[in-house]
């Protein structure tokens, strides 16, 4: 198996197998303009994001080592002192419950936690208390959009520095963008709660997409340096052969990046229930596959198309054609410059 | 020759590695020995457990506090908490009334003094004075000796502020062991039975104080500064200074004027009248109460005597907090339970160690052999990332949150692409055909500009993260920053100098078919194909070259897809497996 994706990646190398990732551009370009709007339809169909207690505020209960996970009990704890209140209980993970309710007073609050605590069996250092005002999500919130901003920015100037022409950076800022929307999309759909963890996931995916974008760029760079003297392929065929050549570093690297997050997510959902780390980890999980997808399928591409009407390389693709017709690629010696 | 020239730098660097290995864990040892740093690192609330505090302001009167004062208020604790090295400390207004202060571990008296005494601030006339122990009960005034006030007071100064129950209050008041439960907020009108609490340099002192005169609002700003001598000299004396507003200079002047005259008129006696006092009260309790030895006139006194710079410091910052016409109690404090935070912790390393193992058996099952050198750098970049939490946990109070730990988690994955990025430049080269060692070389190069770009952008996210974002994302970044660096110092340090020398192994060298870096499983094409035949001219692979030429040659020596599927071709014909050819053709120098 191995042996067989080693050899998976001999062909890649040399192209004797490749994906023709640059010349179906339109097809992905489609996909991804269809997932984007769904992206951004659902939330609006549903009514907006799944907000944590972080954006709404509330008071909230959290039961470790609960004798039983009977959500009524939770409830009855918050109607002896609360009549009206409409609590959400939730066996968040194994042994833990975790109750919200709206705004609670002091008072309040101490009378349900001693409830909580003689309704489940435990003792009183297993039960936690928070109250959030609806302040400090948005604090969060906002800290990250500057942050978003201001790391967006001083990334496209970056890029445009180290690669030396703006459109790589443009292709990369829109290849994040479509993992950022799609992510937002499967985070709208999978109904998690949006609180200030995920919030840090999608950060962290912003700086992923263009991570794995510069590694393949740095790739299409390299085979790219020299076109204007080469006539063995077409600037889109140098970009795609690039992308094939690194499709092996691609497949590893979102493997041994989504691994660990899959481990955090699997133990987060599972054993630990809503909380950082399952907040988190969903949205890199996320992040992570269609980061690494669309670098492969929109960023390189889409900077494939943005270059290859520069009066130069369609000269070049000019040549690359009549070389083709005049003689046959078989007998291909190496053109030398 | 060359072989030991290549060789002798690789161990170099790796020597060096070892070196700071060795320095920071002489530091985190030192610190350790000297009791100041421990050996785990210190952990945030939400792992530790901690304390959440909930801030109730108190207007006087019934006026309600609006945003903006609500705002300016936890501008001023998040300073005042970020000022006392607390980290993580995440400050949230609930409701629009209170301000809600989470710690991690249990914060010290003296961060929880500084949280609270967010100030209602004024200043009070002494009506008397005396040390801070409380009369014994037997020997109190008796009730018929108690005073008697004859007419109204006539100024805030007057005795006839003292009643009977003023000053049986005064002679119960223990000011040496202060009892704890908080009373209501004084009346600024009447006069109040208050301590003066014990210093290092000073005993309590409990004083009566007349009612209020100037609001501590009224003060515009305060400074501290050495006092200047007579003939504008610096003397070792400390001041605090104060700047009232205009009103304001209009009362204390008045003030000063009375207080003087106690001054002036007890000076026979060394001029210790305690009614030439006027005591700063913050939050119910005397924090300063200095003598009227002048009438300032221009609403700018300066108090001076037994200040040190640090002591000078902490008044004049609590005069400048007085202006905020807010003051907080502390309405509830609660322990985040330990119980839960440990159970986070647990389930956070739970979750590093299965992605770790992941990753380990990934790595392993794509690498073979080179695995271990993946497993390895991963291992000695936790070592670094690890000492560098600790000290930093020690020296700038570095706290690792759950948020954090994820933070780590993530980069195992972001560590290991480094390697990834490496080994596959490494096996391109061999699939030219290339040497272990020159491959090594080359990969090494090309890959080099790679990892150093893509982590510039991981550096940059983390950077821009931590100096934007609030509490928890702080965490994050920083760990996610940490870890980049370490990164770089593992690809740099560690990785590469090992392959140059695992290069040099025969397992390695040879390409052992578990080695990772067979290349007969790479497809690079052997000089010497088995069953007699020598390879064609067009099959030649590319001539080793002492350097990379760069990418320019590179491409041009590529074999076309139709020049490939030849040799394909004839190897098949040829009838050689793909297991069994000899790769001598690709091994460097033999």
């Amino acid at each position: 198996m191995s042996s067989s994706f080693a050899r998976f990646g001999n062909e890649l190398y040399t192209g004797k197998r490749s994906y023709d990732f640059v010349g179906t551009k339109k097809i992905w370009f489609l996909i991804a303009a269809v997932l984007m709007a769904v992206s951004i339809l659902l939330p609006v169909a549903k009514g907006g994001f799944n907000l944590g207690i972080e954006f709404r505020g509330g008071s909230e209960f959290t039961v470790s080592n609960v004798k039983t996970t009977d959500a009524s009990l939770g409830e009855k704890a918050v109607h002896d002192v609360v009549p009206g209140a409409v609590p959400r209980v939730a066996n968040v993970a194994g042994d833990t419950m975790r109750i919200q309710t709206d705004k609670l007073s002091d008072d309040e609050t101490l009378r349900i936690k001693e409830g909580l605590t003689s309704a489940y069996g435990v003792t009183d250092n297993e039960v936690t208390s928070t109250f959030i005002g609806p302040t400090w999500g948005q604090d969060v919130t906002r800290q990250a959009l500057i942050g978003l901003v201001v790391f967006v920015g001083l990334a496209a100037v970056l890029m445009a520095l180290y690669f030396r022409t703006w459109k790589m950076s443009v292709s990369a800022l829109v290849g994040m963008v479509v993992t950022m929307l799609i992510t937002a999309g499967v985070y709208s759909a999978s109904d998690f709660e949006v609180t200030p963890s995920a919030i840090i996931g999608f950060l962290t995916v912003l700086s992923y997409s263009l991570y794995d974008t510069v590694v393949v760029f740095d790739k299409i760079r390299e085979n790219t340096a020299d076109i204007g003297t080469s006539t063995r392929r077409t600037f889109s065929g140098e970009v795609n052969l690039a992308v094939n050549q690194t499709l092996v570093r691609s497949i590893n690297t979102m493997m041994v990046a989504v691994l660990p997050v899959a481990a955090i997510l699997f133990i987060g959902a599972g054993l630990l229930g809503a909380g950082t780390l399952r907040d988190l980890s969903l949205a890199l999980f996320v992040g992570i596959l269609i980061g690494t997808a669309a670098t492969i399928f929109i960023a390189a591409p889409l900077y494939a198309w943005l270059r290859q009407g520069e009066p130069e390389l369609v000269k070049q693709a000019r040549k690359v054609a009549s070389r083709h017709s005049a003689g046959n690629a078989s007998d291909g010696e190496p053109v030398t410059a | 020759m060359a072989r030991t020239g290549r060789k002798n730098p690789a161990r170099r660097v790796l020597i060096w590695l070892v070196a700071i290995f060795a320095a920071l864990t002489a530091v985190l040892g030192g610190g350790v020995i000297a009791g100041q740093a421990s050996w785990a690192p210190k952990l945030a609330l939400d792992l530790e457990g901690g304390t959440q505090m909930i801030l109730a302001p108190k207007v006087e009167g019934t006026s309600e506090i609006n945003e903006d004062q609500l705002n300016q208020a936890v501008a001023i604790i998040r300073q005042r908490v970020d000022g006392s090295g607390v980290a993580e400390a995440e400050i949230s207004t609930q409701s629009g009334r209170n301000v809600v202060v989470s710690l991690p571990g249990t914060p010290s008296k003296e961060t929880r003094a500084l949280i609270q005494a967010s100030a209602d601030m004024n200043f009070r006339p002494v009506i008397a004075a005396t040390d801070g122990a409380p009369v014994p009960p037997e020997s109190r005034t008796k009730d018929a000796n108690l005073p008697k006030p004859t007419a109204k007071p006539k100024d805030a100064s007057d005795i006839n502020w003292v009643t009977a129950d003023v000053y049986k209050a005064f002679e119960a008041l223990d000011c040496v062991n202060p009892a704890q439960d908080k009373q209501e907020r004084s009346d600024p009108t009447k006069p109040l039975v208050t301590c003066e609490p014990a210093t290092d340099v000073s005993p309590a002192i409990k004083y009566i104080l007349g009612p209020v005169e100037v609001k501590g609002q009224d003060i515009t700003s305060s400074s501290f500064g050495p006092v200047q001598g007579a003939q504008g000299s610096v003397t070792n004396d400390w001041a605090v200074n104060i700047t009232f507003n205009e009103s304001a200079t209009k009362t204390f002047r008045a003030v000063t004027e009375r207080l003087n005259q106690f001054y002036l008129a007890s000076q026979s006696q060394g001029g210790n009248d305690p009614k030439a006092q006027f005591a700063i009260v913050l939050d119910d309790q005397v924090i300063s109460a200095p003598r009227s030895l002048a009438v300032i006139t221009d609403g700018r006194p300066q108090i001076t005597g037994n200040f040190t710079e640090e002591s000078a410091k902490a008044l004049a910052d609590q005069l400048r907090y007085g202006a905020l016409p807010i003051s907080f109690d502390i309405q509830s404090e609660e322990q985040i339970s330990a119980t839960l935070g440990g159970e986070q912790l647990r389930l956070g390393l739970l979750a590093g160690v299965i992605g770790l193992l992941l990753v380990v058996v990934y790595s392993l099952f794509q690498y073979r052999a080179l695995g271990f050198v993946t497993i390895a750098s991963l291992v000695v970049a936790g070592g670094l990332t690890y000492l560098a939490i600790a000290i930093l946990g020690w020296t700038e109070n570095y706290r690792l949150s759950l948020a954090g730990v994820a933070g780590l988690i993530v980069a195992i994955g972001q560590t290991a692409d480094s390697f990834i990025v490496y080994f596959e430049r490494i096996r391109d080269e061999l699939r030219e055909g290339k040497g272990l060692v020159s491959a090594v070389e080359n990969g090494w190069k090309r890959a080099k500009r790679t990892v150093l770009a893509s982590k510039a952008v991981n550096l940059l996210a983390a950077l821009v993260l931590y100096f934007v974002a609030v509490g928890n994302v702080r965490g994050f970044a920083f760990t996610l920053g940490l870890t980049a660096l370490a990164d770089l110092l593992v690809v740099f340090m560690f990785t590469h100098p090992t392959l140059q020398l695992l290069a040099r192994t025969k397992f390695f060298g040879e390409g052992h078919r578990f080695s990772g870096l067979d290349p007969e499983r790479l497809g690079a094409v052997p000089l010497y194909r088995g069953a007699g035949r020598l390879r064609t001219p067009t099959e030649k692979p590319a001539v080793v070259r002492p350097r990379n030429t760069g990418a320019v040659a590179e491409a041009e020596r590529r074999m076309t897809i139709a020049e490939r599927r030849l040799a394909e071709k004839q190897g098949e014909l040829s009838g050689t497996s793909n297991g069994s050819g000899t790769s001598a053709g690709s091994k460097e120098g033999k």
